[in-house]
């Protein structure tokens, strides 16, 4: 008899992938300015680091918070106590206002539909186990954010169906594409039970058009039992135009005649937005009751600590504070994704023309000796171990196109992203060189890389299963 | 929107099923509670709350510590040069440093008699994410696990809900004080397997709930040898480990693993929390503690559901490694613990109520079957409406936790003051009838029948918001609405 679950035995956690082991390679030689120079440059990491400041100094006006106190009342006691799945009122409303004003007050969320769980990671799985039955089947557009493999599909039992798109329409969401994947899933006989989007785009940093969001909204109109999920967790690192358009504004554009407002879900979290992935603090927003019930049910299995959801009430219910901060967030993300643009032209590399994100959509077909996985996955081998930068190559991602990679610019220094772009220029101008006088000697040479064994690309992996 | 069939075809077979748990007929007593809460000078008459197991009774010790402490938080100008690292810090091995605190508590726990390797330990969003996350990793959909009855009735929503494993319960009889035999556990053992049922492990609470006891070593080492033999996992929910409040100490199983012989480790799996022993459930803080290597690896990426929030876990690190502060609020808790319970239990003693002798826990196992009028179930839900309505306690029926035997009932004291167990005490003397030197009107006893009651093939989901972890707010608390 087995000893332990399928589940536990199996890789759909999606954890051998390249993704992460790109970040156990890191860690074995992570770079430091001042100790370790020479080592690897972590840019597979989206995290949001440009603004800590305007947090702290935030905490150092607000003393109350940090000692338990309201008012100048302790509140210890019904903090500690307090475990109510429903959520914190006065955190919950301070979120729905953080949320609104970041898409510019043109919607608004009611708090009783807004359900707290521990960060995204647990708000898309929670997700999932509503709506979808094991066997059944959501599709994503491609690429998409490597964990989804872990959060939907996991313990949950679901399946991900992509939508393939291409650069040849800068990965845009199109029709064809959208009823391809359909077609594809009850090839398979899966059932669909809806389509999950991010947006903003994990790993493009797009936004997704007005047509894109019409295009999703009118295919799961016709489908009657099909959700749209929309992962909005950088939509306050929106940057430049042309601006963020949340699902929710479509809906209340189309006044939701079509009656699917009951069919779209948000996802939120302030792990990006406010750069504080370690607070755990994600949300699922929906108009469905009968979810909205579901769901909060389920999160007894993952609540935000009550010491935290003190602190960001407290943090996010002062709106001089959140205006400001959203404002002055957005001028840093921008000003650091010029400098990783200008950086990478000057290593003659383009980038996705992005306008939100923690990180660029990187073009490096002209890298690749062939266009194969096999080349795009030889070439991350050396950025990570002879340029010294991990990066996340696009086959984690589930890219269709072999030679795009995801480089993150806002978890370090400037003078880190600096030295990061002088290293690719270095790396390119050399292997152009080597390149050119291979040419010349007639011999084409490979440098010879270390033995690396890995589980390739992410078609492969995810059907894996150690048994 | 309109709730109809329409809308439960969109959902999952698990977001509409009842496996929740929460579709109970106990909700009267939680009703009856927040329609009409006690308060001792706003509402003396009102109903007082004896279903909820929290420990409020050391609230002061921690506060202290914490004001003493500003280091030990990141938003104070003492410790807000962490803020940064700390929040952006998601890592799901868990701050080293609050690994390690918590091997050490645990440690301590157990008087220093078994070390924890904090490289064990992962992450749970309590006691109730750790039990699922436990049970994930352990069990396929359909696979069973025994369950010594009576047991915590959330149990259900948190070992079989989303991971659609069942539960078997090995039947306890208080002839000898809900003692686990061996024989039980072989008979539910051959009765699952005769009826085709894949019994992966058994689950057992130590100190017990309801029963507010502890296991006896010999009785434990019994278990170890039957989960040993049978080649099934055993988890040992240990979240009550620290309100032992006199002896028999706790035993651990950590403690009587190495005296099983051949003993496989990998078999062995403890879940742990700080919502009881420390009395901070809104922290959310859950472990799951695994001598499987496999379970530890894989467990651990699943931990990335239900982090410990790095700002508790900072606080935490630090309070826990206070070795000073730790000893000295484990013997005090022991202290006031114990103290509670002597004055709740020797003041139904004049009445001639009695209790499971206990030692640990934060409730007694109350014996009312005399005061049955049928001893039957039925006879169970009419006295505990009757408590409800007429004595106004909300104290939970032992039917809830899957009792054999009617007549039992939970009834916790640590989540109120003195004053309010002295009204308590009082109320439950004179609804004895003691106090007036009149009889019990047995009578009384037929109203108020205003819900049926539900058949016991239905026990299995019948529970109560207050009875599980997490729950419905407290009324009167301030954090309740929002400003």
């Amino acid at each position: 008899m087995r000893l332990l679950s399928t589940k536990a035995t199996c890789n759909s956690h999606g954890q051998d992938s390249s993704y992460f082991l790109g970040w156990q390679e890191y860690e074995k030689n992570p770079y430091d300015e001042i100790h370790n120079p020479k080592g690897i440059i972590q840019m597979g990491l989206a995290e949001n680091q440009l603004s800590f400041d305007l947090l702290e100094s935030w905490l150092a006006k607000n003393p109350d918070v940090a000692g338990f106190k309201r008012d100048g009342k302790s509140i210890f006691r019904e903090l500690a106590l307090f475990q109510d799945y429903h959520g914190l009122p006065s955190f919950k409303k301070a979120l729905v206002d953080f949320m609104a004003e970041i898409r510019g007050n043109k919607v608004t969320f009611d708090p009783d539909h807004i359900v707290l769980t521990a960060g995204a990671t647990s708000a898309n799985e929670t997700l999932m186990f509503c709506l979808a039955d094991q066997g059944e089947a959501f599709l994503l557009p491609t690429p998409y954010y490597p964990g989804f493999d872990r959060d939907l599909k996991w313990r949950t039992g679901a399946e991900i169906v992509p939508i393939q798109c291409t650069s040849s329409n800068n990965f845009q969401i199109t029709e064809t594409a959208l009823k391809q994947a359909y077609e594809e899933a009850r090839k398979r006989n899966l059932r669909v039970k809806g389509v999950l989007v991010t947006n903003p785009s994990n790993p493009l940093g797009t936004t997704m058009s007005r047509s894109e969001l019409n295009l999703l909204v009118d295919f799961i109109k016709e489908k009657t039992d099909m959700h749209l999920i929309s992962d909005e967790i950088y939509s306050g690192t929106v940057f430049s135009s042309p601006g963020f358009v949340s699902v929710m504004e479509i809906l209340k554009e189309r006044n939701d005649t079509d009656g699917i407002g009951n069919r779209v879900h948000v996802v939120y979290s302030l792990s990006k937005d406010l750069g504080l992935p370690g607070f755990r603090v994600g949300a699922i927003y929906s108009e469905n009751d009968t979810v909205v019930a579901a769901a909060t049910k389920m999160s007894s299995f993952g609540l935000v600590s009550s010491q935290t959801q003190y602190l960001l009430s407290a943090m996010l219910g002062d709106k001089k504070f959140t205006r400001n901060y959203i404002v002055e967030n957005q001028k840093r993300l921008k000003r650091r994704q010029r400098m990783m643009v200008s950086g990478l032209q000057k290593a003659g590399i383009s980038c996705l023309e992005s306008n939100a994100g923690l990180f660029c959509w990187v073009d490096m077909r002209h890298l690749l000796h062939s266009n194969t996985f096999e080349a795009e996955m030889e070439l991350w081998k050396k950025i990570v171990y002879q340029v010294g930068l991990n990066i996340s190559p696009g086959s984690s991602c589930h890219c269709t196109e072999p030679g795009w990679f995801r480089v993150c610019f806002a978890n370090m220094s400037e003078e880190t992203l600096t030295l990061a772009m002088k290293r690719l220029k270095n790396f390119v101008v050399e292997s152009t060189c080597t390149q050119r006088s291979a040419l010349f000697n007639g011999t084409s040479k490979r440098k010879s890389l270390t033995k690396w064994v890995f589980r390739l690309s992410s078609r492969d992996h995810r059907e894996q299963e150690e048994r | 929107m309109a709730l109809g069939t329409n809308s439960f075809q969109l959902l999952s077979n698990i977001a509409t099923n009842d496996k929740h748990g929460e579709n109970s007929p106990y909700f009267d007593g939680w009703k009856a509670y927040e329609s009409n809460p006690f308060h001792p000078t706003k509402n003396p008459q009102g109903v007082i709350q004896m279903g909820l197991a929290e420990n409020q009774l050391c609230f002061d010790l921690i506060e202290e510590w914490i004001i003493n402490n500003p280091k030990a938080s990141i938003c104070t100008p003492e410790g807000v040069k962490w803020f940064k690292y700390i929040a952006n810090f998601q890592d799901y091995h868990g701050l080293p440093e609050f690994r390690n605190a918590v091997a050490n508590f645990m440690s301590k726990v157990r008087g220093g008699r078994v070390r924890f390797d904090p490289d064990r330990i992962l992450m749970g969003g309590g006691a109730t994410g750790a039990n699922e996350l436990i049970m994930f990793c352990l069990a396929d959909p359909g696979d069973a696990f025994l369950v010594p009855s009576p047991y915590y009735p959330a149990f259900v929503r948190d070992l079989c809900w989303r991971t659609k494993a069942r539960l078997i319960p090995v039947e306890c009889h208080s002839s000898n004080n809900f003692n686990i035999t061996r024989e039980a556990l072989e008979e539910a053992y051959s009765k699952a397997k005769d009826g085709n049922i894949n019994v992966k492990g058994l689950i057992i609470t130590n100190p017990s709930n309801p029963l507010g006891t502890t296991m006896d070593r010999e009785t434990l080492k019994s278990i170890v040898g039957f989960i040993n033999e049978k080649n099934i996992h055993l988890v040992c929910d240990e979240i009550y480990a620290a309100t032992v409040f006199r002896a028999p100490c706790f035993v651990s199983v950590s403690e009587v693993m190495q005296d099983v012989e051949h003993c496989n480790k990998d078999l062995i799996h403890i879940v742990y929390s700080l919502s009881k022993d420390l009395g901070i459930p809104g922290f959310r803080v859950g472990i799951v503690y695994s001598y499987n290597d496999k379970v530890v690896n894989n467990g651990r990426k699943m931990s990335s559901f239900g982090l410990v929030s790095s700002q508790t876990q900072y606080l935490l690190a630090a309070l826990l490694s206070d070795d000073e502060f730790v000893e000295r609020f484990l013997a005090e808790s022991a202290r006031r613990l114990a103290a509670r319970h002597n004055h709740f239990t020797k003041g139904l003693e004049k009445v001639n109520i009695t209790c499971l002798p206990s030692n640990a826990g934060l409730f007694v196992w109350m014996n009312l079957r005399g005061l049955l009028k049928e001893k039957t179930f039925e006879g169970e839900m009419m006295l505990w409406r009757v408590i409800i309505n007429e004595v106004k306690l909300n104290v939970s029926p032992g039917s809830a936790f899957n009792c054999s035997e009617p007549g039992w009932y939970r009834v916790c004291f640590d989540n109120m003051d003195d004053e309010t167990v002295d009204v308590a005490v009082k109320r439950i003397r004179a609804f004895v009838g003691k106090e007036t030197g009149k009889p019990v009107e047995l009578k009384r006893w037929k109203s108020n029948l205003r819900l049926s009651f539900s058949s016991r093939r239905f026990d299995e989901n019948v529970m109560s918001p207050h009875m599980m972890s997490p729950h419905s707010p407290m009324p009167h608390s301030p954090l309740v609405r929002a400003t």
